[in-house]
């Protein structure tokens, strides 16, 4: 990390840079062939934000967005790069491959691209968290779409959730957009988090594009689940910038909503207030922005030269 | 004749269906955007997009099929099928039975699957054995352009419930595709693909193609092979693949699904059953490993059965037979 990093904040606004700088990285090498991902520019708030207020205690389950969450939490860009490479240096040894990169080491786990599968695991690993395994107090926050929300295993998480008293942070990540079709396409509900105090949880909606914001509200959340073990339900209104999948041209999608997300983008506004604030100045700007630079370089020669997994290791973990 | 790939022979027939039967409509996550032009001469009745919903998308299908309605439901890729397995496999698959015969499910679930794109095990997984096993269900996986038009059709004017599985490593193939909107391919018969002495090669979906380079490059050394498209899982073309077993005595059948309880078991069993006189060596089984799909490119291909894996194990049929006769 830079060296000019006193602040919290400021550290918050280089991860999302490193964030963005690394999925910027893989749209140029997707452009010349390797397999894409869905990329979270534009949320890269709601993970700096939410993981920001979490311990390493606490479980993370995150989808096929996942880069922004991963990063947050302290992941390599080399062994994230490798993976989406299909190499063996990768978190998954090039398994997983973008879509489902867990990374039991950081307390990532079970990363599944079905959409809705976070939603029904979390339950359980909370369970298991409040039935003794794992270190004390811990909780588990999972992340997940409006899409996501469409599944009926939404409302059988909540339920089971709240009637089990299970320690979980929903957060759910409205960008708007499910795959190719917006959001006020498939729900007639402007809002998602109302759905959850259906379900009896106290649940709250934010700008998910200012991490002091999503900052605030998450650290509220998790030391109330702390106190008395019970769900609560964060809606963070965001978007996503670049598209479902790389490549997209988003010829889909209206140009004016998009002007208007990337007139609020999370890293534009963070770096623009702690400067007013007096907390950045421009000298310190570059230099954070040339180390993010350098990160990715080295994370692409890193992937880039990173082996090929043996094909006589195809059937490694194959138990029956 | 028009010279089609297999996405656009797919949409071809979605949209002569649908000129021809206003009851056949279509649900699925972003169909109105993947088929606009569907939605355009259709109208957004006909035509809607779905929340992600996959469980309650197939049970609204079912549904509505036992209803005088005619629904295509487009699931994208197959393991999301999982979530709709209840409405398609306990309610469509079993309350025409269970009902006595009251209802009918006139109801195609299209969906994707195959190694190609790099995307790991819950995008690509062959489970299409999985809807033969389950009562109730008709199974389709072509593998020509042609085909996937003709079998579609023939789909929709079906008043029973089809899975269509389409690989998409064949997507953007083409072939010469009948125009006529009454090119019809009937559910449950093979093709014989190429004729041949020696061996049987049975296949269907993206290894046909394997299947036909084998059988050329077997042909090179004085091999001749038949190869067989099953076009239909279920019903099976039991008779086609007989005759032809009892042609050659010898069968390889190779797919990309996972061997243990797939189609090439099934297949090996019905050699075995009604074609025993007839083999003149072991059933060979060439199938994908019992194992997730890995998304890296170098593993995902080791999985896939190719040409070379299928000329090896016929010379090593017809190395034992010769040794044997000797
Ligand atoms: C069960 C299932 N259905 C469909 C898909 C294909 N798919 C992958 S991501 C996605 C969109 C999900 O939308 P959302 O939950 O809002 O997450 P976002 O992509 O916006 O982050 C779709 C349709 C899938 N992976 N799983
Ligand atoms: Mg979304």
């Amino acid at each position: 990390m830079n060296s000019l990093i006193g602040h919290p904040r400021l550290r918050g606004l280089d991860t999302m840079m490193l964030i963005r700088a690394y999925e910027e990285r893989l749209a140029i090498l997707q452009q010349q062939g390797a397999p894409g991902t869905c990329t979270s520019v534009g949320q890269e708030a709601c993970a700096v934000g939410v993981i920001g207020a979490l311990e390493s205690r606490d479980r993370i389950i995150t989808n096929h967005r996942s880069a922004a969450h991963l990063i947050a939490r302290g992941a390599e860009p080399p062994r994230l790069m490798a993976e989406v490479l299909g190499r063996v240096d990768g978190y998954c040894g090039g398994r997983s491959g973008t879509l489902h990169i867990s990374a039991s080491e950081l307390g990532v786990v079970l990363t599944s691209t079905i959409v809705g599968a976070g939603l029904s695991l979390a339950p359980g690993v909370a369970l298991a968290q409040i039935m003794g395994q794992g270190e004390k107090g811990g909780i588990v926050a999972v992340f997940f779409g409006d899409g996501a929300a469409c599944e009926g295993i939404l409302h059988e998480s909540l339920n089971l959730a709240r009637q089990w008293e299970l320690p979980i942070l929903f957060v759910c990540e409205n960008n708007q957009w499910q795959a190719y079709v917006h959001r006020l396409e498939t729900m007639a509900d402007e809002s998602i988090f109302n759905w959850a105090r259906g379900h009896g949880l106290e649940a709250e909606r934010v700008d998910g594009n200012d991490a002091d914001a999503v900052g605030e509200v998450a650290r509220q959340t998790v030391a109330a689940i702390r106190a008395d073990g019970r769900p609560r339900f964060l809606e963070l209104l965001t978007y996503r910038q670049r598209g479902h999948f790389e490549p997209d041209d988003q010829a889909y999608v209206d140009k004016a909503e998009l002007n208007r997300w990337l007139n609020h983008d999370p890293i534009a506004l963070m770096r623009d207030r702690l400067m007013a604030e007096g907390h950045l100045d421009a000298s310190t700007l570059a230099s954070l922005e040339s180390e993010v630079g350098e990160r990715i370089d080295a994370a692409d020669a890193f992937a880039q030269a990173s082996a090929w997994p043996d094909p006589k290791q195809l059937l490694d973990f194959v138990y029956a | 004749m028009a010279f089609l790939t297999i996405e656009q022979a797919i949409n071809q027939a979605l949209y002569e269906e649908m000129q021809r039967d206003p009851r056949v409509m279509m649900m699925g996550e972003g169909v109105a955007k993947s088929r606009a032009w569907l939605l355009r001469e259709f109208g957004a009745t006909r035509v809607r997009n779905t929340p992600l919903a996959e469980a309650v998308v197939a049970g609204t299908a079912v549904g509505a099929a036992a209803s005088g309605l005619r629904p295509v439901i487009d699931l994208l890729f197959a393991p999301f099928l999982t979530y709709a397995m209840d409405a398609l496999v306990n309610s469509a698959g079993k309350l025409r039975y269970l009902s006595g015969g009251q209802h009918e499910f006139p109801l195609v679930t299209l969906c994707m699957t195959g190694s190609g794109w790099c995307v790991g095990a819950q995008h690509n997984h062959n489970l299409e054995a999985m809807f033969v096993h389950a009562p109730g269900l008709k199974v389709v996986m072509p593998s020509t352009p042609a085909d996937f038009k003709g079998l579609l059709k023939s789909a929709v004017r079906d008043n029973n419930p089809v899975l269509f599985f389409t690989d998409l490593a064949l997507l953007f193939e083409q072939g010469e595709v009948p125009e006529s909107a009454d090119h019809l391919v009937p559910l449950g018969l093979a093709d014989l693909r190429r004729e041949g002495e020696d061996v049987t090669l049975v296949s269907y979906g993206k290894t046909v193609r394997v299947c036909l380079e084998a059988a050329e490059q077997l042909s090179e050394c004085g091999i001749s092979a038949e190869v067989i498209d099953l076009r239909s899982l279920k019903p099976l073309d039991e008779a086609t693949v007989l005759k032809s077993v009892r042609k050659t005595g010898r069968l390889v059948i190779v797919h990309e699904a996972s061997g243990l309880c797939g189609m090439a078991a099934e297949l090996a069993a019905l050699a075995a059953s009604k074609a025993f006189d007839a083999l003149r060596a072991p059933v060979v089984r060439l199938t994908g490993p019992d194992a997730p799909a890995a998304s890296s490119w170098v593993l995902e291909q080791a999985a896939v059965p190719n040409a070379g894996d299928v000329v090896s194990s016929v010379e090593t049929l017809l190395a034992n037979r010769s040794q044997s006769a000797s």
